[in-house]
């Protein structure tokens, strides 16, 4: 019982803080993405070589950034876990781990979408794209991986192991571009010597960043929350099915 | 280190007592290389011109199907628990373990590549280059499968899941190694086939023994 009440000590304040922050992060994140979103599709110019079909990468710029920052965030989240044996470390990287599959796949999509007026084709068998096709394998056999262990100690240690494993694929994505010479555009925002596209694309693309990063952070609150209140929920149930039953 | 040897040893002997063995996975290997020309068409240009590739992908597939005996007869017929007291350290017993797999599960491929390079008709100066990049790249597959099977372990069904893991982490050994399969014998595929094989080979054992501690605890 004590070990119990020791092991949400912590959460409890975690609870207590978001459920605090969450409405103001809602609202923001809320304001930005709205912002964001007029100047990406109505306020910013249709690109001179693309045309309308550039305002596609304000979508997709920003989802391929949290598939890879997600799965970073996710992998740092199992390190923690792993090292301190902090149970919320655990609920966060599981919370995370749909999120970042979501927006892989999201990526994956309109990177698709994209293509097929820029290159001919919705999908070609580019460095870039298989790095992140391979990625988002990758959530799927976490997500998998923590439906099959049923103890959550154990399912947490074990896919938090296979999480870091995994984890080699991100520089492999960041610097596929370089490395392979294919048909993605090498990098052009974060490069060392300043971004290479005008201000009048790269203000609304940053705010489109800023404001999917701002959703990443609220959702991934929320399912911790979830996750932790049904672990409760179930602790109670543990504890009301042992007391009927004596 | 006698230990060690020992492990081998006994693994290898029991892989070659229990159910057929190696054999089940060469059959494997060669049904799955028969199905190609069904699969594409019998055009033997067409068949030439991907074969590495196809070996390489029947190659991984029989691994794979090997995989989840890993640990898993260990683990059943409680040997797992004593290895894991014994004072030989995990990691080098998953090292073993991978040893003992790949001598009893790849090597009888690559043995049996010239033979079943004919079916998909590669060319026989292509045939040196495959067989090389075979043994460079396969150890790896046997280092990441014992991490995925560590993992899975004692899991209903994990043999889906393993699968599920397990196979995006061979990508890199099946690109370069389908790559080196049709070049030269240093060129810059077979080095990066290399790397990686060391790197899983530096790497693939503390994981594997991290998660099998995990499995059994």
């Amino acid at each position: 019982m004590a070990k119990s009440i020791q092991r949400f000590a912590n959460p409890a304040r975690f609870m207590a803080l978001s459920g605090a922050v969450l409405p103001w992060a809602i609202a923001a994140t809320a304001l930005t993405l709205s912002v964001g979103l007029y100047l990406a599709l109505i306020a910013s110019p249709p690109d001179y070589q693309q045309g309308e079909t550039v305002r596609m990468m304000y979508v997709h710029v920003p989802s391929a950034w949290l598939a890879s920052a997600g799965y970073a965030s996710m992998a740092l989240a199992c390190a923690v876990g792993l090292i301190w044996r902090h149970p919320l470390a655990f609920a966060s990287a599981k919370a995370m781990a749909p999120l970042g599959a979501a927006f892989t796949f999201l990526a994956l999509v309109t990177g698709s979408l994209w293509g097929k007026p820029m290159w001919g084709a919705y999908w070609v068998w580019d460095a870039r794209l298989t790095s992140v096709l391979v990625l988002f394998f990758i959530y799927l056999g976490y997500i998998a991986l923590w439906e099959v262990i049923e103890d959550f100690g154990r399912a947490a240690r074990a896919t938090s192991v296979f999480c870091l494993a995994g984890a080699v694929n991100l520089p492999v994505i960041r610097f596929s571009v370089d490395w392979w010479n294919t048909l993605h555009q090498p990098a052009s925002v974060a490069r060392l010597d300043g971004p290479a596209i005008h201000s009048s694309i790269l203000t609304p693309l940053l705010v489109m960043a800023v404001g999917f990063t701002m959703l990443f952070l609220v959702l991934t609150l929320v399912r911790t929350r979830t996750e932790i209140m049904q672990r409760r929920a179930a602790a109670l149930e543990m504890q009301q099915a042992q007391a009927g039953g004596m | 280190m006698s230990a060690f040897w020992a492990l081998v040893a006994r693994d290898i002997k029991l892989a070659g007592r229990l159910g057929g063995g190696p054999f089940v996975g060469l059959g494997f290997f060669i049904i799955v290389v028969t199905m190609v020309p069904f699969g594409v068409g019998a055009d033997l240009d067409l068949l030439s011109r991907i074969g590495p590739g196809v070996l390489w992908v029947a190659v991984l597939l029989a691994t794979l199907l090997s995989l989840d005996r890993l640990f898993q007869a260990d683990f059943e017929d409680g040997s797992l628990d004593l290895f894991l007291m014994s004072p030989l350290p995990v990691e080098a017993q998953v090292l073993a373990k991978c040893l003992a797999h790949w001598i009893t599960n790849t090597v009888p491929l690559i043995i049996a590549m010239p033979a079943v390079a004919f079916l998909v008709n590669l060319d026989t100066d292509i045939l040196l280059p495959l067989i090389v990049s075979l043994l460079v790249g396969t150890p790896s597959l046997s280092f990441i499968g014992a991490l995925g099977a560590a993992l899975t372990v004692g899991v209903r069904r994990g043999g889906l899941v393993l699968s599920l893991i397990v196979l995006p982490l061979y990508v890199p050994a099946l690109i370069f190694g389908a790559a080196a399969g049709t070049g030269d014998l240093m060129g810059t595929p077979m080095l990066f086939l290399g790397a990686f094989s060391l790197a899983s080979l530096a790497l693939a054992p503390f994981a594997a023994a991290a998660a099998l501690r995990i499995s059994v605890s």
